[in-house]
């Protein structure tokens, strides 16, 4: 650990809440149909994709009516990108021909970009050709954010309005998020990617001479390499801000292609995080309360900052096996030290470890290095962070709708402790708030242990194990927490490109976004119809520094009660074994 | 039900020009416009022959070049194949491989001190195209031995590369390996 570093990540925070403020205000004028400063460039653009899409009435809709087209669509995209996989080598296309994806990587794959998570059983630049990337996977990662957004406006129309059955029109809030929110954010920081370095280019390969050739046994040496390129920046910006972090290439924002420089990792990791944070001020100026919506920040930055410091000291220290005789491993102004193994320079560990924790608290799912060889507390806490149900900052929408759940749970809880009716945001929680709530935080947990649990007991699950003893079980912990959860980050080293694992992780990830996204409509639906009720003297107020405590209080145990066993096979018994 | 199916196919038929076509178009024409170089991958040409990429690492390994990180991939900076190792702080198979680029780095002419970490472990995308100032000045002895060349000639050729960490708050300080032996070439 160095000043320096704990000086960058204290700038990221400051970054990140200098922006995320206007960002917020500027989505839930979006989402209230007001004006905003880009409609007289992107206005016309809105209303010829309601022309071109046959969208004639965008009337309000019932939940069940929003949730129907919510489902749709995400039917018509995976059918569409399996299909696009399946085809890509038949494709008249003339530039970067790839054969077929096959059926059950294809069947992963389209799941798990139209959910938002972009787990990848596969490699991107071996195996997808830059169609397949361009038409299939960089279109889910703009429209699969955007449906996780829509989810979120219409839950805060939910609380925002009283003894109604709209929640507003699914078509509209996908359009308008897209139009005035993802493509405009998206087009600038891929320029200023490109501006570092990224490549974006329809020559899709680049042959280079080897200064030094490598020499291989037995055979002449190879004097080559073949460089991967493509359109990278575009892919790149909008993975970062839709929290789906697929990568163009399998080394992802690793590989120097993708992110190049410091400058651009920091931008990049900003992006991870950037809209889950400005969506709690959105979600505060949607139900007209601001505090709430900063109670909601407060309490994911609570869970986050400790986190992260956590990942930072843990990666700091080198394991065992670096911390050889004749290996410096500390830490100085020329040299990064710790634990370098699946690092890259440029970034050393202080961003290496931000990353890490970002990209788990946010859904993203995109790493800057490989997580496979994070030490066994690094790899913790990044576990912990997806298995918190991805609602500290969590992916766009979809993470402060889980958020809202859980303070649903707390709510309650509280009430349970004065034997009072609980109410959030001037809504009584009854029942049927309690029931969902408890469905779709449960859910999750239920497809992440389930899942690691057959995984380990069948031979099909453990072939693809590759790291010995308790971190193999890791790393099928690692892909089940990630999948059940839509995060789409891995402990790499597992082969996960087999049938038993990209069937299972399909139908995690769906399991994980529907199980989730429906009881949350459905809430909203319940709310918009109740009357909204005046604070009495007997109300909890949920924007103080005592709910702040309580929600994260609710958050952590749920966690912890859920996942300490498993995670005392896996990383903790690792570090015990290590410190031996 | 038949209509909000219909609404969804074009719909997603539209977003696909919109965010898969027309945007990734603005991106290249605006970006190819503005940095003609970096969009098509920084590469670095030399009478003529691409000799690599500026953001590439290239697997040096013979005595006269400096060494960059290690890489997992196979063969070594394979570009149309990254990745890293995946192996984990504990399995044995890293603690041996730690200890072979030890031992080679420690059978060729070494400075005293220890070898900076980011030298025997490999980097996240095998293709890191950079080294800590620390690992390439411990490499400053072999070099200019197998070159022939003056200590002091091939340790200031080392600093010139140093470039300090981005606003000296970003990232690290680091050495781009292919620069600095790209301009050892260029010694004479």
């Amino acid at each position: 650990m160095t000043p320096q570093g704990w000086l960058a990540i204290g700038a990221y925070f400051v970054a990140l809440l200098l922006l995320a403020k206007p960002l917020g205000e500027h989505v839930a004028r979006v989402w209230s149909g007001e004006q905003t400063k880009l409609d007289r460039v992107l206005g016309p653009l809105e209303r010829a994709i309601y022309r071109a899409s046959g969208l004639r009435e965008r009337a309000d809709m019932d939940w069940k009516r929003y949730a129907k087209a919510f489902v749709l669509f995400h039917l018509v995209g995976t059918l569409f990108l399996y299909a696009l996989q399946r085809l890509q080598g038949a494709l008249p296309v003339g530039f970067g021909q790839a054969d077929a994806i096959g059926p059950h990587s294809a069947f992963n794959t389209a799941i798990s970009f139209v959910t938002n998570t972009n787990w990848q059983g596969y490699a991107g630049e071996a195996v997808m050709s830059p169609v397949t990337q361009m038409l299939g996977l960089g279109v889910q990662n703009s429209v699969s954010a955007a449906s996780g957004m829509a989810v979120l406006a219409a839950l805060a129309r939910g609380f925002a309005r009283r003894s109604a059955s709209g929640l507003g029109n699914f078509w509209t809030d996908l359009v308008r998020s897209t139009v005035y929110v993802l493509l405009p954010s998206s087009i600038v920081l891929a320029l200023v990617l490109v501006s570092q370095g990224v490549v974006q280019t329809f020559e899709t390969r680049a042959t280079v001479q080897l200064l030094d050739p490598i020499e291989v046994v037995a055979s002449a040496p190879i004097d080559a390499q073949e460089l991967v390129l493509g359109p990278v920046a575009s892919q790149v910006a909008i993975k970062q801000l839709g929290t789906n972090g697929g990568g163009y290439y399998n080394a992802n924002s690793a590989h120097p292609l993708e992110n190049p420089t410091p400058a651009s990792n920091v931008l990049e990791c900003l992006s991870i995080l950037l809209l889950p944070a400005a969506l709690c001020f959105t979600f505060g100026a949607m139900v007209r309360d601001r505090r709430q919506g900063v109670a909601l920040l407060v309490t994911m930055l609570v869970l986050f900052v400790p986190c992260v410091a956590a990942v930072y000291a843990a990666e700091s220290g080198a394991p065992p096996a670096l911390h050889a005789p004749g290996v410096d491993v500390a830490a100085g102004a020329d040299r990064p030290g710790g634990n370098m193994e699946g690092k890259e320079v440029r970034h050393g560990i202080a961003a290496s470890a931000l990353w890490a924790a970002s990209t788990t608290a946010a859904s993203n799912g995109s790493v800057n290095a490989m997580h496979d060889s994070f030490t066994p507390l690094g790899g913790l806490v990044t576990l912990v962070l997806m298995q918190l149900g991805e609602v500290v900052f969590g992916g766009v929408g979809s993470g402060l709708y889980g958020m809202i759940l859980f303070a649903i749970v707390a709510v309650f809880l509280a009430g349970l402790m004065v034997g009072r009716t609980p109410e959030y945001l001037g809504k009584k929680i009854g029942i049927f708030e309690m029931q969902m709530a408890s469905l779709a935080i449960l859910a999750p947990c239920a497809i992440v242990l389930v899942g690691t649990a057959v995984a380990v007991a069948t031979p099909a699950g453990r072939a693809s194990i590759a790291n010995p003893g308790a971190h193999g079980f890791s790393e099928v912990l690692y892909a089940f927490s990630s999948a059940g959860n839509n995060n789409g980050s891995a402990f790499a080293g597992l082969n996960a490109g087999t049938a038993f694992f990209d069937v299972a992780l399909g139908l995690a990830m769906f399991g994980a976004r529907f199980l989730v996204a429906l009881p949350v409509l459905a809430i909203a639906g319940s709310l918009a119809a109740k009357k909204t009720v005046p604070p009495g003297a007997g109300t909890l107020p949920t924007h103080g520094p005592l709910f702040v405590f309580l929600l994260a209080s609710v958050v952590v145990l749920v966690g912890a009660l859920t996942f300490v066993p498993a995670l005392a096979l896996g990383p903790i018994v690792e570090h015990v074994q290590m410190g031996r | 039900m038949l209509r909000d199916l219909v609404v969804s196919v074009r719909m997603l038929l539209v977003m696909t020009l919109l965010t898969g076509v027309a945007y990734p178009l603005v991106v290249w024409a605006a970006g190819n416009a503005l940095f003609p170089e970096r969009a098509r991958g920084s590469v670095v040409v030399v009478d003529g022959t691409v000799r690599g990429s500026r953001l590439v690492g290239q697997a040096f390994d013979g005595e006269r070049w400096f060494w960059g990180r290690p890489s997992a991939t196979s063969p070594a900076c394979n570009a149309a194949a990254s990745g890293g190792s995946n192996l984990g702080p504990t399995n044995p198979a890293l603690a041996a491989i730690v200890r072979a680029r030890i031992e080679r780095l420690e059978a060729a002419p070494h400075p005293s001190r220890a070898i900076p970490v980011d030298l025997v472990t490999a980097s996240g995308s095998g293709l890191d195209p950079h080294v800590s100032p620390a690992a390439a000045r411990y490499q400053v002895e072999r070099v200019a031995a197998a070159r022939g060349l003056a200590l002091d000639r091939v340790r200031a050729l080392v600093e010139a590369h140093v470039e300090p960490p981005t606003l000296g708050l970003l990232g690290e300080a680091r050495v781009n390996v292919l620069e600095l032996n790209l301009a050892l070439d260029a010694l004479r």
